[in-house]
């Protein structure tokens, strides 16, 4: 009898978990195409309480599982506004995962946690050591004060802490009391008073400067090209475009899923214009991402959702679309034999459109004709042309066709549905794993085992902590490695 | 209304396709294997705030009105050339004349279905169908029995007025329009609501469905749109495959066609108020092959009932189609319309037909809201001998 409540109580806490990591791994508290974004925040906020009030050492241990920045910035703010209640044996490990965590978030994100520190008022021991040594480990802190300067003052003033050099006088009193050594303190307090001067400051910070001294567009996009990072490159292609300029651009460099987003958002006419480059440069984005993480696979079909609904919603404009489009390139690049079945077939994949409605069986059916070892389904869940079909040609082909698993079906899901506290499933026999880069596959392939709930509590903790220790180890973590 | 003909309502030439739930809205695409492309539909936005449309005389002339808000018409072409031409173009012909009425401006429209070309005709969807529907009895009694006021006899019911819903006046009928997935092929759409049957449009061309897919929120609706506010959701109808049929990929995907084929049945079936009941059709237009007609079905108070109006092709297939559904008082209002001008107004034959009496017959006229037709004194004599 105490056995059986035993098992029982494993259980709900390995379905709490897979669920809250896979929440973890989709949901942005943003719009999505069938939920608004309150319903979003107010579902997975409850799932980070619920977690962190449950299973503390494994909420503080999913930072190192992989999962997107958006819930790696909530976990940290949530460790730390509630230090005390840590157990003594965990303490070490969990400010050295919040520390590397922390690190590895993209700075704009991690400045955002240190001022989110103010205003949610957390102001212990741990969390001004963690602000510290954050700012102690920053390559170049001259820069991040001109570039995050609001933010970096809120943290400064928060933890009372000492910068070197001239940054507490340019924090606090800015441009207009003295004149800097520092030369990019300089060229601020300069560009307030001379054009010249801006194009040599960050991006962000001369585009608010330039209106202020009212330079053209088109002029000012050519002078502050050599500033640019990869990411704004990307984002200010179209921009530039209709300023009839150029930015230069490697393409790709840039990061797979968006890169998917930009040929997207582009016109089907351009699309088919530069389709040789745009498919050279996604084949070469997706060879870059492998060679991070490399997970070889043997005969692969993609079942990738092209209908209406893939086209995402205002804050995440086709992001489904963009991300079945990246799997259609990383997987067709890891593996051996490869072949894409769209739910609303296409002729190139680079001309791919949000359209339709949703018949998700169909193509299923036919990537099983094919007898791969691997199916992964991209797609948002909802299929409605017949409604349950899928899930019924799982669970028949599961039972009945298949019931030695040659074949492996992997429903890989960008999209949160927060009605259900999860991504929304195909089938109850069908592993469902939230991602929201299609860099996260290979990741999110190896956490499967899981979301299948054949596994026990044990190997997840097991998985969890085996991921804790490379993380600590390396000192940063990988987005994806390779998984057993 | 000599031109009345009865005609059963037939999907013909069309195909269902599983619906799409939202709420308690579910949307029944509707499907066309062939379209032949020699008659588009073009939708022309009217921004003013109430409409009048001229029925009889000219334009600005004293004679016979519809008044109603109108946000939009649609301009119908047919013929392979004009018709190409016409789709997707936005007609920017001037239409009738604008009025300033203060901070608000009126269109005055000239008729319902305006020929406005060769081959292009300009038609007010649903108000030609509702302004048939309230023209039907309306001339009032044209014996003068002495039962009636001096004011039904000289002027009969005129003015009439019904009242609708405008699609936005619900959310979530604005939200299952745009997170609904338009199918390739679709040219139409069942629109239920607690899984009645509440309105049907179907056009000619999947292209033209897809332009005109959001204006469905400016149509109007039966009173059943806004009913059922807190009823539960449409139930999920999951239809499942038995697995001891199946023993290899082909079982499993005959399966699904079965299971594709087993929806538009059954969603036939639960549009049967509309599809394959017999119906009252006269014609209001006539272009080549295609004919334009309003049509309303049995009025029986029991049954559902939808007025609306259709274009067939001369080989019967079903091309264009827009339905209202009245709401059981409309119903019952019209009904007893057409039981006393079917007795010729005569109230004791008409009661007889009813199989009531005299004075039950009257208070119902009053209880429909008819109590104007009468004199005073019939209608209070009545309700005292209850």
């Amino acid at each position: 009898m105490k056995d059986l409540a035993l098992a029982r109580a494993e259980q709900v806490a390995r379905e709490d978990l897979v669920m809250f990591v896979n929440a973890c791994f989709s949901c942005t508290g943003q719009r999505e195409f069938y939920n608004d974004a309150r319903g979003q925040s107010v579902a997975i906020d409850f799932l980070h309480e619920y977690i962190l009030g449950n299973y503390r050492r494994l909420y503080a241990r999913t930072l190192a599982a992989g999962i997107n920045h958006f819930n790696q910035a909530q976990i940290i703010l949530n460790l730390l506004a509630t230090g005390k209640q840590t157990s003594p044996e965990d303490r070490r490990e969990e400010g050295a995962l919040i520390a590397s965590a922390l690190r590895a978030l993209p700075p704009q994100r991690a400045f955002r946690v240190l001022e989110l520190l103010r205003e949610r008022r957390i102001n212990n021991r741990r969390a001004r050591a963690i602000a510290r040594e954050y700012l102690e480990g920053r390559p170049d802190l001259s820069f991040d004060a001109v570039k995050y300067r609001a933010k970096l003052r809120a943290t400064v003033a928060h933890g009372h802490l000492k910068l070197s050099g001239e940054l507490n006088p340019f924090l606090f009193q800015g441009w207009r009391k003295r004149v800097y050594t520092t030369p990019l303190l300089e060229k601020f307090r300069q560009a307030h008073f001379a054009q010249d001067a801006l194009f040599e400051l960050p991006f962000t910070i001369a585009e608010g400067l330039a209106v202020k001294h009212g330079i053209p567009r088109g002029v000012f996009l050519e002078r502050i090209e050599p500033r640019l990072t990869v990411a704004e490159r990307l984002r200010l292609q179209g921009a530039a475009a209709r300023e009839e300029g150029t930015i230069t651009l490697d393409l790709g460099r840039a990061a797979l899923t968006k890169l998917a987003l930009y040929v997207l958002s582009l016109k089907p006419e351009t699309r088919r214009e530069r389709r040789a480059e745009l498919h050279a440069a996604l084949e070469q984005s997706a060879a870059r991402t492998l060679r991070r993480a490399s997970v070889p696979l043997g005969r692969v079909a993609a079942v990738l959702d092209n209908s209406y609904s893939a086209s995402g919603s205002t804050e995440k404009r086709r992001r489904p679309l963009g991300v079945a489009l990246a799997a259609h390139y990383l997987l067709s690049a890891s593996a051996r034999e490869f072949r894409a079945f769209w739910t609303n077939p296409i002729e190139d994949p680079l001309l791919v459109e949000a359209r339709g409605q949703t018949d998700l069986a169909t193509p299923l059916l036919d990537a099983l004709d094919w007898m791969p070892d691997l199916v992964v389904v991209v797609s948002d869940g909802y299929d409605n042309d017949p409604p349950n079909a899928v899930a019924e040609v799982t669970r028949v082909f599961r039972t009945k066709l298949d019931p030695g698993r040659r074949t492996t079906l992997v429903h890989a899901n960008p999209v949160f549905a927060s009605e259900l506290y999860a991504p929304r499933g195909i089938g109850a026999l069908v592993p469902t794993v939230g991602v929201r880069d299609a860099e996260d596959l290979p990741t999110v392939l190896g956490f499967a085992r899981f979301a299948e709930g054949a596994a026990p509590l044990s190997e997840l903790e097991d998985y969890l902590a085996a991921r804790v220790r490379r993380l600590l180890e390396r000192g940063k973590p990988l987005p994806a490695e390779e998984e057993a | 209304m000599s031109r009345d003909k009865t005609r059963r309502l037939l999907p013909t030439g069309l195909r269902l396709a599983p619906s799409q739930v939202w709420g308690s809205i579910r949307l029944v695409p509707v499907l066309r294997d062939e379209v032949r492309g020699d008659l588009r539909f073009a939708r022309r936005t009217y921004d003013d705030d109430l409409a009048v449309v001229s029925l009889k005389g000219g334009l600005m002339e004293p004679g016979l009105k519809y008044i109603s808000y109108v946000p939009h018409g649609l301009v119908m072409s047919w013929d392979n050339k004009q018709a190409e031409v016409v789709a997707g173009t936005r007609l920017h012909k001037p239409d009738g004349k604008v009025l300033k009425a203060g901070p608000f401006t009126v269109r005055v429209l000239h008729r319902m279905a305006r020929r406005e070309d060769k081959n292009r005709l300009r038609l007010l969807p649903l108000h030609l169908a509702m302004e048939g529907f309230l023209a039907m009895h309306f001339g009032g009694p044209e014996v003068a029995w002495t039962e009636y006021s001096q004011e039904a006899l000289s002027h009969g019911l005129d003015p009439r007025g019904e009242s609708s819903v405008p699609g936005w006046a619900s959310t979530a009928f604005d939200e299952a329009l745009r997170v609904f997935e338009i199918n390739e092929q679709q040219v139409g759409v069942l629109i239920f609501k607690a899984d009645m049957l509440l309105s049907a449009c179907i056009v000619s061309h999947p292209e033209d469905y897809r332009a005109l897919h959001r204006a469905l929120l400016e149509d109007f609706y039966g009173e059943l749109l806004l009913q059922y506010g807190f009823l539960a959701n449409s139930a999920d109808l999951w239809l499942s495959i038995d697995d001891r049929q199946v023993s290899s990929m082909a079982d499993l995907r005959n399966a699904v066609g079965r299971m594709r084929r087993d929806w538009a049945d059954f969603q036939g079936f639960m549009a049967g108020g509309l599809f394959g009941t017999e119906v009252v059709t006269s014609t209001v237009y006539e272009a080549g092959p295609f004919h334009l007609e309003r049509f309303v079905t049995s009025l029986v108070p029991s049954e559902e009932n939808h007025l609306g109006e259709l274009i067939v092709r001369a080989d019967g297939t079903l091309e264009y189609l827009k339905t209202y559904r009245l709401s059981a008082a409309q119903t019952r209002r019209a009904y007893l319309l057409k039981q006393l001008a079917g007795a010729n107004w005569n109230l004791e034959r008409a009661a007889a037909g009813l199989k009531t009496t005299r004075e039950d017959l009257v208070v119902r006229l009053n209880n429909a809201g008819f109590g104007y037709l009468l004199k005073e004194s019939v209608l209070r004599e009545a309700l005292r001998h209850r």
